[in-house]
């Protein structure tokens, strides 16, 4: 292999690696989304919670580390549940401009408790994965991207299990496919709205340990978050695989940026080249790659 | 008061689902204006009336998608006005929607075994918990759609997308939904809307054969009159959100509130 095709395996492998774990995040936002048509723009500060949290219970309470990722699950799951409860049922039936605005909201605030309540140092989040990099052929990678990225794929085939052949999931899809006719089945809306805010929140646990082990744990952790949105117009916002593709495509499209672009103009068009391809996206195909069309009936 | 109340619904007898004197207003538009309707255990009860008299506002109410401004609606001696339509499809009642409301995405099983979530006892977590207990659940639940797919002949739809299937098979598909959930009361809004003669003539058949085999109430809402006429034990019509007129086909069709209604006030007439 030629120098130059190994240089662009390299980025390919290390591009996809890092867009699995946007991926991870952006499926909490799909399942959100798809589920109860709320846009959470608090997707990033979701992963930056849980960052805080397990960071804390690593280091402040010693907790083996196990014990540590249960427990964050734990709280995020109740997180997740206790604020559709608190501040998402309340609004069920408002403009969708209220949901959003609601979030965004949330994810100030959730900025600002943060580090009132965990200190505002950055923590570093050690994984026992070791340091030494990952080779793969002729590239490498560090070994929590490989982590991150079997998480990531790990929970996409259990969510896709669980949408096609779960009861749960099956009612799941018929929420998000049609509320109405979903309730005259008697399914019970409102308790699959919290389960998808829960799931949401088991996302962002895991999206917050393996982000948080890459970057080190502090508020600006949740500026992961801001990567969701490329993903998900991408992908489409409702589609499960679409996130996983959409943060493929992003993932790779920054590192080749990085590697290509970067050394002509000294820097940064890594940082903006996913929102470049986002505009083009939503001129181009607003529903994403994988969306649902939607059809208005006027 | 409780004590009268009581016996009222005593007095209801055999009818199993009442509305009492129902009323809906958006903003300063009256979609039912105090309309009653009774049901008898194991008839079949057809709604007519001209587009926008109030018949699926109506349907709408009993299902509880919305809440009457006035009035009652009373299923086997229960007061359910104010249930969740959830709760309501919980406690028997299943429908069918005018714009075929099949979940597009998922296949024909998925939408029937959908139409048994009501029975399904294992709840989210503790399906989660009872994993085994769910699965024999299941297998239950698809035996009892297995036979659902018998009688509507759908067996080689089962894998089938309901996006794809023709617009009669659609129909029925969302009756057996209905039917999965093995309800007292079935309301059908418009199951022949659309279709040809031939379809219609297997849908009526499909109806009458819920309603005489399976033992399940109807409450119709049809435009074909001819259907309407030949399966209904009562019809009650409805103009302009009120009740206009009820009895046996027969009855109705000669009464001429109802004649007029359809076909508006005849010119040299006068009839007043």
């Amino acid at each position: 292999m030629s120098e130059d095709l190994e240089f662009a395996f390299s980025l390919l492998l290390n591009g996809a690696s890092i867009g699995l774990m946007y991926s991870l995040i952006a499926l909490g936002f799909v399942l959100v989304y798809k589920a109860t048509d709320a846009i959470n723009f608090a997707q990033g500060e979701f992963v930056m919670l849980a960052g805080l949290i397990v960071a804390m219970l690593l280091s402040f309470v010693g907790m083996p580390l196990i014990v540590a990722v249960a427990v964050t699950l734990a709280v995020m799951v109740g997180f997740g549940f206790g604020l559709e409860r608190v501040v998402l049922r309340p609004l069920l039936g408002r403009p969708v401009v209220a949901v959003i605005m609601a979030t965004i909201g949330l994810a100030a605030i959730l900025r600002g408790v943060g580090p009132v309540v965990f200190g505002s140092e950055t923590r570093a989040l050690s994984l026992p994965i070791g340091d030494d990099p990952i080779v793969i052929g002729p590239a490498s990678l560090p070994p929590i991207q490989v982590v991150g990225a079997v998480v990531a794929i790990a929970f996409f085939l259990a969510f896709s299990w669980f949408f096609k052949k779960s009861r749960m999931g099956v009612a799941m899809r018929a929420v998000a496919d049609n509320q109405q006719v979903a309730q005259a089945m008697g399914i019970n809306v409102e308790r699959y709205f919290a389960l998808a805010w829960a799931m949401a929140g088991v996302v962002s646990a895991l999206g917050g340990i393996v982000w948080g082990s890459m970057l080190g744990v502090d508020v600006h952790l949740a500026l992961v978050g801001l990567k969701v949105f490329p993903v998900v117009i991408l992908g489409g916002l409702d589609s499960i695989g679409g996130a996983l593709v959409g943060g493929l495509i992003i993932g790779i499209v920054e590192s080749l940026a990085a590697g290509y672009l970067d050394p002509y103009v000294g820097g940064g068009t890594k940082d903006f080249a996913p929102y470049v391809l986002m505009i083009l996206v939503l001129m181009i195909r607003p529903y994403g790659i994988f969306g649902k069309r939607k059809i208005e009936r006027v | 008061m409780g004590a009268s109340a009581q016996r009222a619904v005593a007095r209801e007898g055999d009818n199993q689902l009442v509305v009492k004197g129902v009323s809906k207003r958006f903003g300063g538009v009256t979609a039912v204006q105090d309309v009653s309707l009774e049901v008898p255990r194991g008839g079949i009860v057809s709604i007519i009336g001209p587009n926008g008299a109030g018949k699926t506002s109506l349907l709408n109410m009993i299902s509880g998608f919305y809440k009457p401004d006035s009035g009652q609606v009373i299923l086997e001696g229960q007061d359910i006005t104010q249930k969740k339509p959830s709760d309501v499809a919980a406690l028997g009642i299943a429908r069918t929607f005018q714009n075929i409301a099949l979940f597009s995405g998922l296949t024909v099983l998925d939408n029937l075994m959908l139409g048994r979530h009501v029975r399904m006892k294992a709840g989210v977590l503790s399906s989660v918990i009872y994993w085994g207990m769910a699965q024999k659940e299941d297998i239950a639940h698809r035996e009892a759609v297995e036979e659902i797919i018998e009688f509507l002949k759908l067996q080689d739809l089962r894998k089938q997308q309901t996006s794809a299937l023709a617009y009669g098979l659609r129909k029925r598909v969302e009756l057996g939904r209905a039917l999965a959930s093995e309800p007292k009361v079935l309301l059908l809004d418009e199951p022949m809307g659309g279709m040809n003669q031939d379809e219609k003539e297997d849908m009526a058949r499909y109806v009458l054969d819920v309603n005489q085999e399976r033992g399940v109430t109807v409450v119709l809402i049809e435009h074909d009159m001819g259907v309407v006429m030949d399966i209904s034990d009562k019809v009650v019509v409805l103009d302009r959100g009120r009740g206009i007129a009820v009895g046996t086909p027969d009855e109705v069709q000669r009464n001429p509130k109802v004649v007029e209604a359809y076909l508006g006030k005849s010119k040299g007439g006068g009839s007043a």
